[in-house]
């Protein structure tokens, strides 16, 4: 089973995006910002993150970087989940290394879709 | 509703524009006729159709008819489908129409994901003959549909079913949660509302005509009919898309299946090899 590391300070927002990957037959782990995000990483690096952007502590986009630099960190496909919907934030995240984004509000159609579109399905 | 309010609407949706109407679904009828009897100002469905048995009113018709009509669409739905076609067939049909056309129809357009995603394609494939020219042609039943495709307008939720996010930036613009599709893009499309039960033969020849799961919501009777004016519509190479989970078996002799490519119809049996 592919493993998704779920990272978001929302509660809720993780649940929501737990419940819709569940359903499309991902094993989740959570994380409430970058820095969690990163020690799951290095203990064992997941298939897939999908990312929030705004988050204390560290931010999506800090993440990614630190998590590109990491052994194997070229590995996981990234999958941004956030309300920055501008198309300059958007070029930004993939100039970092993302493979996806989704803009919120989403549900599990569009959190299939674009696992789809990742490659991840 | 009553059975005889069905019996109704069955025979409007089938005689006026092949639709299938089943009775037993006063759900699905009701779904989609409940925004427009709000629009047009009537209390309950119950009360619209009323209206329409009295009045007998062309436009009335028309509009209870355009929504009983299943709209569903998304950007590049089936994306195996849509590898196919940027990837062979039509970089085949430029190379076939060196310095000339590629003309390409999308039947059912709905809400004009589909013709857009054509047209994104065409301008993304990279091995295609520069001297050719991509005609993209779109129609519907549904005015609404087709005002709403013309604008090029779609909410974020539509733009994230089926667009990848580069294609999404690189073709859209965004106005807070509204995203415009790139003028370049939506002017190469030419619109019409056409009834596919009406005469095509003025229509012209296609190589490439979409009609993707629009044959489950007609009824029977008008499939048969419907697939062969299509293909007779088709160039002698030309093909036609149906729904991937779509088959002809059953329904007509006049185009024979693309091997290994579901939902893809050939006039030709020869170039069932070529694009195989």
């Amino acid at each position: 089973m592919k493993t998704c590391l779920v990272v978001d300070d929302s509660r809720v927002i993780r649940k929501v995006a737990r419940r819709a990957l569940e359903d499309i037959g991902f094993d989740i782990a959570e994380a409430a910002d970058g820095m969690e995000a990163l020690a799951w990483c290095r203990a064992a690096m997941p298939d897939a993150v999908l990312l929030d952007w705004n988050m204390p502590v560290m931010n999506g986009l800090e993440f990614l970087q630190r998590l590109r630099q990491e052994p194997g960190g070229d590995a996981p496909v990234v999958v941004f989940c956030t309300v920055e919907n501008k198309v300059e934030n958007i070029r930004l995240a993939l100039d970092h290394g993302a493979d996806e984004y989704i803009m919120k509000p989403f549900d599990g159609e569009i959190i299939a879709a674009k696992f789809a579109e990742a490659g991840l399905l | 509703m009553t059975p005889e309010d069905m019996d109704l609407l069955a025979a409007l949706g089938r005689t006026r524009a092949g639709l299938k109407v089943e009775a037993d679904k006063h759900y699905v009828v009701e779904s989609r006729l409940a925004p427009l009897a709000r629009r047009e100002g009537y209390p309950s469905i119950e009360a619209l159709v009323a209206a329409l048995r009295a009045k007998r009113e062309e436009r009335l018709i028309w509009a209870v008819v355009e929504a009983l009509t299943v709209n569903d669409t998304a950007f590049f739905r089936d994306r195996a489908t849509f590898a196919f076609l940027r990837e062979t067939a039509l970089p085949e049909l430029s190379r076939r129409r060196k310095d000339g056309s590629v003309r390409i129809w999308s039947a059912a357009c709905s809400t004009g994901q589909e013709i857009y995603s054509l047209a994104i394609a065409a301008d993304e494939a990279r091995n295609l003959e520069p001297g050719v020219r991509f005609e993209f042609f779109a129609s519907d039943l549904s005015e609404r549909c087709l005002e709403k495709a013309q604008s090029g307008l779609y909410t974020q939720f539509e733009v994230q079913r089926g667009l990848p996010i580069r294609l999404l930036i690189k073709h859209f613009e965004n106005h807070d949660e509204t995203w415009a599709i790139s003028p370049r893009i939506r002017q190469a499309v030419r619109w019409r509302r056409i009834n596919l039960m009406s005469d095509l033969s003025g229509m012209g020849a296609f190589d490439l005509v979409m009609l993707r799961n629009v044959l489950p919501g007609l009824d029977l009777s008008v499939r048969a009919r419907l697939i062969e004016n299509l293909a007779a519509r088709l160039t002698e190479d030309g093909l036609l898309v149906l729904g991937e989970a779509e088959s002809l078996a059953g329904v007509t002799e006049a185009l024979h299946p693309v091997a290994g490519r579901p939902g893809v119809f050939a006039r030709d049996p020869a170039y069932r090899a070529a694009a195989a």
